[in-house]
């Protein structure tokens, strides 16, 4: 179904009451309960909400280094600033919290607040808290804090090196994980196949990015020792134990509420919860509740990431195509701590890992590694879109190799209808579906030969256009033990069994009559009331608006389990699947007592039309809400023995969870569905700009409960993966400067950008679910990126051979493999012709210069002017002071504007190499709250017949926060700013101004970046 | 438009008061001369309709029409409102004798919003831009709901609500 047919569907029913009385609501296009609310503005989210009398506002310092051992914090100036009640540092962390629990078995220690060493840019240091969050801001910058910067390890390949500074010493090394497995006989199918098929890919840094940053709202009751918080937090809820162990409580001392409204998740609202336990602890040192709204900057830089991978696949293929067995090596990238629920991103489709595919052999090996990058988490398709980012183009390389269709090799592979349940290498069943009549639908549907006589025809013209296909199998509901695959069985016998997926919910009536029902989901737009009533009322045999669904949650009073909350697309199969349970309990109830009254059993009682009655005798029937309020209100009339059927509460776990076995089998999901897309894209073969001709997506999800939501789902993770396959990624510098700290520079896809795809169902139920459903909103997010790249793959196959650039596939990357090199530049004209020792400067946003200018004066006199404190105090722009702290050493006080951006930094500049007259190095370094920078410059003085050739190059690099925000204009105003040095010492030296074509675009560009008024 | 307290400067330690017309309500509130529309919206005057994504002015959550055009609240300071007509999305329905607007109808209708986090600003932008170009074109209304971010939808069911409230259709992967 396309989204126009769906909204006239809905449209449709909606006009049409006959219809919507009789029809079961679920599987109908409902809008949904939610909107009136959210399209008016009287929602609230969680920084809508009151806050107490007396609330705090904190603001965060965070460490501008990647890596560094901080040395110590003085907060004596921040609170003298005006409103600040209290300033708070690790050392209130150790006294009154814990280190936060760590999924692995390594001696790694992750605190709410740093406690000897930052290992990441953006690391929470300090906190204020003041009366108002500007107040809070202003008292940061008063913070005096001592670092001792280490070496920074900031790629996968680095952290594996023998010798990258741990991060985490006690662990020794940044490789903190590696298990390997082994399923059937992988070496005997190697051995066996006509050839091996290899593929090696990494996966980028990104995040889905919420409209709505994080909230924490906390208070400590000390009498009681206990803290209340509410937090737009999304679950997982095994977290709570974590949080409550880190402040020290038992959980029943944690009540940890969500918000009416959230604005978005898409797993990322995880992580918060070091924020829950660094605001409690906030409001326990200050004896004050506390409320901390992160903003976008914090939220890019250190809320969470998806994780980094590299991965290397081996197939062992048969000269048909067919994949007898794979091995495969995943090396992820977590960032600086392993924060719970890590390694779920490595772990998660570890019963899937051969995908769609008919793979009985499987070895596994899985690292994971720590860098000084951002802790990464749960993030849409979380794992998917690594695992099947290697493997799909690994399917689309065989057919390369093979000069066969990529399509056949799909075909080739897929799990047969007839072996459902199937159960993987590894350990997973796969619950249902068709795949083969599924694709095969796909293509008949989605107009496949029509896209290929596109394809050749525009070919044909010279332009560069490719198809690309994947299949895929979309994971919902987690085992909760999958995680637990990470340990050794022995380890594993020592913890205890993890297993199961605990869904809740409870349905009641109230004294009139209305049903009401709440759940543990802790949605964050996908419209689960909506769902639930449609469940509910189609129970009940009531009307959709006779349901009130309830979504807040409050941990001291609700129903919950570990398994609560909003991820692994959870909801359609396990929380709806549950308040059907409670509610069918729940009639199941009334009728037992409702049957003597109309002479009947109870099996035959019927609830229908508001009604209750007889399946013998419709017309004696009683009002649904006289049966469901009798129980409050004559409780003496009801048969011996029997309680009244007031609330019904279901705790609901898929039977095929089971924990990992001693082979490491794991079943880490209920349900699979299935996914099959194929699309075509056209790359401008001048500019390397991609764009998405068509997209079909093939879907089957089960039972569809709400069509209209299902297809929003689809929607929304198709959007979010255009975003990870072309413009998003989190961005750092080699020295783990962080670069993309606002939405200017980490590119969210806007309207003009997503293209609508076609949508198209087929629906397998679930046999594991109650209602048939499976999860349906994350699959995109692991088939679309692939298959951007193997249409890409297929576009460039006249240039390369299955060759795609890493993601995010930029026009820049795509225009370099279509366009031959350049040719080298001619050399220098400036210069003696010797050439200078080569400047290196950090990748990202380092940057390089050269220039050469001619003055009237001698090497001498030049050389006098660059050794003058005072009159290098006037080269140097926003130079205010500078003090001499040692042969050719000095300490100078600059002002600098970059952008938004203006700060004050302390800078140390040296001169170095002196040669004179001939030549000289200036390096120079600075820090200030705002960020750090540092450069070298390298001077040659060659005498001419009428003065001197002032000849200079330069490298320089700045990080923290202007990096961050500033970066988009930091190349050019770096630059500006060093030519300004240079520049200055021509003229000082008397030679003449800049070029004529240069002042004005300087000027423009100074005015432009607030240097120059 | 009157200036405030016309004829001293604005001291950045005392709140000054800020007066607006508020959905057609005349509303007074204090502000510093530092504090963010947005801000002084939300929080001094309880108008938590209006969203703040970025508080950098590109993901277009938290705009609001000043005299009529729409603006990010986030890009303006609360006392350079003083005097200005301010409208927020709690506005339309109340203008509309307390029903939904066609368009927020229509956004509900086609699904077009999740969330809804992003919704108030985008509304405030089409129902200016709207007014200027009542028909705009698939491509128009793309190009100006790019000032926009949501994370949630994909952006199609937005289109669709607009397209079918101005009587327009919408193209659908039509190429093939």
């Amino acid at each position: 179904m396309t989204a126009t047919q769906t909204a006239t569907r809905t449209i449709e029913l909606e006009g049409d009451p006959a219809q919507s009385a009789a029809a079961p609501f679920v599987g109908r296009a409902m809008p949904r309960v939610e909107d009136a609310a959210l399209l008016t503005g009287v929602a609230r989210y969680a920084d809508d909400l009151p806050v107490k009398p007396g609330t705090l506002h904190a603001a965060i310092l965070r460490s501008p280094h990647a890596h560094a051992d901080l040395l110590g914090i003085d907060t004596a100036a921040a609170l003298t600033v005006p409103g600040v009640a209290a300033v708070v540092t690790g050392a209130d962390a150790k006294r009154l919290a814990s280190a936060f629990l760590v999924g692995i078995r390594a001696p790694m220690e992750h605190w709410c607040l740093a406690i000897d060493r930052v290992r990441h840019v953006g690391e929470p240091v300090a906190v204020v808290l003041a009366d108002s969050r500007y107040q809070a801001e202003d008292a940061l910058d008063r913070i005096e804090v001592r670092y001792r910067p280490l070496p920074p390890v900031t790629s996968i390949t680095q952290a594996l090196e023998e010798g990258s500074e741990p991060l985490h010493p006690a662990v020794g090394s940044n490789l903190v994980n590696s298990r390997s497995f082994r399923y059937g006989n992988p070496e005997a199918a190697f051995a066996r196949a006509a050839r091996t098929v290899s593929v090696e890919v990494e996966y980028p840094r990104n995040s889905c990015t919420p409209m709505e940053c994080f909230v924490v709202l906390a208070d400590y009751d000390a009498a009681e020792d206990s803290y209340e918080v509410l937090s737009n937090f999304s679950g997982p809820f095994a977290v709570h134990p974590v949080m409550a162990r880190a402040l020290n409580v038992p959980g029943s001392r944690l009540r940890l509420k969500t918000p009416p409204h959230s604005g978005g998740s898409f797993g990322n609202k995880q992580a918060v919860f070091p924020y829950v336990v660094l605001m409690g602890l906030c409001a326990r040192v200050a004896g004050r509740p506390v409320k901390w709204v992160e903003d976008r900057l914090e939220h890019l830089m250190a809320a969470t990431s998806a994780t980094a991978r590299r991965m290397r696949i081996d197939a062992a293929v048969e000269p048909d195509g067919r994949v007898l067995a794979l091995r495969m090596e995943q090396t992820e990238d977590c960032g600086a701590y392993l924060r719970a629920p890590e390694p779920a991103s490595l772990y998660r489709n570890h019963g899937n890992l051969t995908g769609a595919y008919d793979i009985p052999d499987l070895a596994v090996t899985n690292r994971i590694v720590v860098t000084n990058k951002t802790p990464t988490g749960l993030n849409r398709g979380f794992g998917g879109g690594q695992l099947y980012y290697g493997l799909e183009r690994l399917m689309n390389r065989v057919a390369a190799e093979l000069g066969l269709d990529p399509l056949d090799i799909i075909r080739r592979n897929l799990v047969a209808a007839e072996a459902m349940p199937y159960r993987t290498a590894s350990g997973g069943t796969l619950d249902s579906g068709d795949y083969r009549a599924t694709l095969e639908q796909a293509v008949r549907e989605g107009a496949l030969d029509a896209l290929k006589a596109r394809r050749d025809a525009l070919r044909a013209e010279g332009r560069l256009y490719g198809i690309g296909y994947a299949a895929v199998v979309e994971p919902s509901i987690s085992n909760m033990g999958y995680i637990t695959t990470v340990l050794t069985a022995e380890e594993r016998r020592k913890a205890g069994p993890k297993n199961g997926a605990q869904a809740t919910a409870s349905v009641a009536v109230d004294p009139t009559g209305g049903v009401s029902v709440t759940v543990a989901s802790a949605p964050q737009g996908q419209g689960h009331r909506t769902v639930l009533a449609q469940v509910v009322a189609d129970v009940f045999g009531l009307r959709f608006e006779d349901i009130r669904v309830n979504t807040d949650l409050d941990t001291g009073k609700d129903a919950w389990s570990i398994a609560s909350g909003n991820y692994s697309s959870r909801f359609a199969g396990a929380v709806a699947g549950a308040a059907q349970v409670a509610a069918t309990r729940l009639r199941g109830r009334m009728a037992a007592l409702v049957a003597g009254q109309l002479n009947c059993r109870a099996d035959d009682v019927r609830f229908a039309a508001g009604k209750v009655f007889s399946d013998a005798n419709p017309d004696n029937s009683l009002s649904f809400s006289r049966v469901a309020a009798a129980g409050h209100w004559a409780p003496g009339m009801l048969p011996d023995g029997q309680e009244a059927a007031l609330r019904e509460t279901a705790f609901w776990t898929p039977e095929p969870l089971k924990a990992p076995t001693d082979a490491d089998h794991i079943n880490s999901s209920a349900c699979y569905g299935f996914i099959f897309d194929f699309c075509g894209v056209e790359i401008d073969r001048t500019t390397g700009a991609l764009r998405i001709d068509r997209y079909v997506t093939m879907h089957d999800a089960g039972r569809l409960l709400n069509p209209l939501l299902v297809e929003g789902q689809i929607l929304g993770g198709f959007a979010h993966a255009v975003g990870t396959a072309l413009y998003e990624e989190y961005a750092y510098g080699d020295d783990g400067r962080f670069l993309s700290g606002t939405f200017a520079d980490y590119l969210v896809p806007t309207a003009c950008e997503v293209p609508v795809p076609v949508i198209l169902h087929r629906e397998s139920p679930s046999p594991v679910t109650p209602l048939g459903a499976k999860g349906v909103g994350e699959g995109n997010c692991m088939s679309t990126p692939v298959c951007l790249a193997n249409a890409v793959a297929d576009a460039l196959s006249g240039i390369a051979v299955d060759e795609v650039p890493s993601l995010p596939i930029t026009p820049a990357k795509l225009a370099a493999l279509i366009h031959p090199p350049e040719p080298p530049r001619p050399a220098s004209t400036a210069g003696s012709g010797e050439n200078p020792p080569p400047i290196t400067t950090p990748a990202g946003r380092g940057l390089t210069g050269e220039g050469s200018r001619e003055v009237p004066a001698t090497p001498e006199q030049v050389w006098a002017i660059l050794l003058d404190p005072m009159e290098l105090a006037a080269l140097l722009p926003g130079c205010e002071a500078l003090e001499l702290v040692g042969p050719n050493a000095y300490r100078a006080e600059v002002v600098v504007g970059i952008g938004p951006v203006r700060g004050r930094y302390t800078a140390e500049v040296a001169l170095s190499d002196l040669d004179p007259p001939n030549a000289l190095t200036l390096t120079g370094s600075g820090t200030s709250a705002l960020g750090s920078g540092s450069g070298t410059g390298h001077v040659t003085l060659e005498r001419t017949p009428t003065g001197t050739r002032v000849t200079y190059r330069y490298g320089a690099s700045v990080g923290g926060k202007v990096a961050a925000v500033g970066g988009r204009m930091l190349d050019s105003a770096s630059r500006l700013l060093i030519g300004q040095f240079f520049e200055k010492l021509v003229a000082r030296a008397g030679g003449a101004a800049a070029p004529a074509e240069r002042p004005s675009l300087l000027a423009r560009l100074l005015r432009l970046l607030g240097v120059a008024r | 438009m009157p200036p405030l307290n016309s004829t001293s400067p604005l001291t950045a330690e005392t709140r000054h008061a800020v007066s607006i017309v508020l959905n057609g309500t005349p509303r007074t509130g204090h502000a510093h001369p530092r504090l963010l529309l947005s801000d002084f919206l939300r929080h001094e005057l309880g108008a938590h309709g209006t969203r703040v994504g970025c508080e950098h002015g590109v993901c277009g959550a938290c705009t609001v029409r000043i005299d009529g055009v729409a603006a990010r609240a986030c890009l303006m300071l609360a006392v350079q409102a003083d005097g200005r007509r301010i409208d927020t999305v709690e506005g339309l329905a109340q203008a509309n004798e307390g029903r939904m607007t066609a368009l927020q109808e229509a956004f509900r209708r086609h699904h077009a919003l999740q969330c809804g986090f992003c919704t108030a600003g985008i509304l405030m932008s089409l129902t200016d831009y709207l007014g200027r170009n009542p028909k705009p074109t698939e491509e128009e209304l793309r190009d100006m709901l790019s000032g926009h971010l949501c994370r949630c939808t994909g952006y199609a069911g937005i289109v669709r609500a607009v397209m079918d409230v101005t009587g327009r259709t919408m193209k659908e992967a039509a190429h093939v």
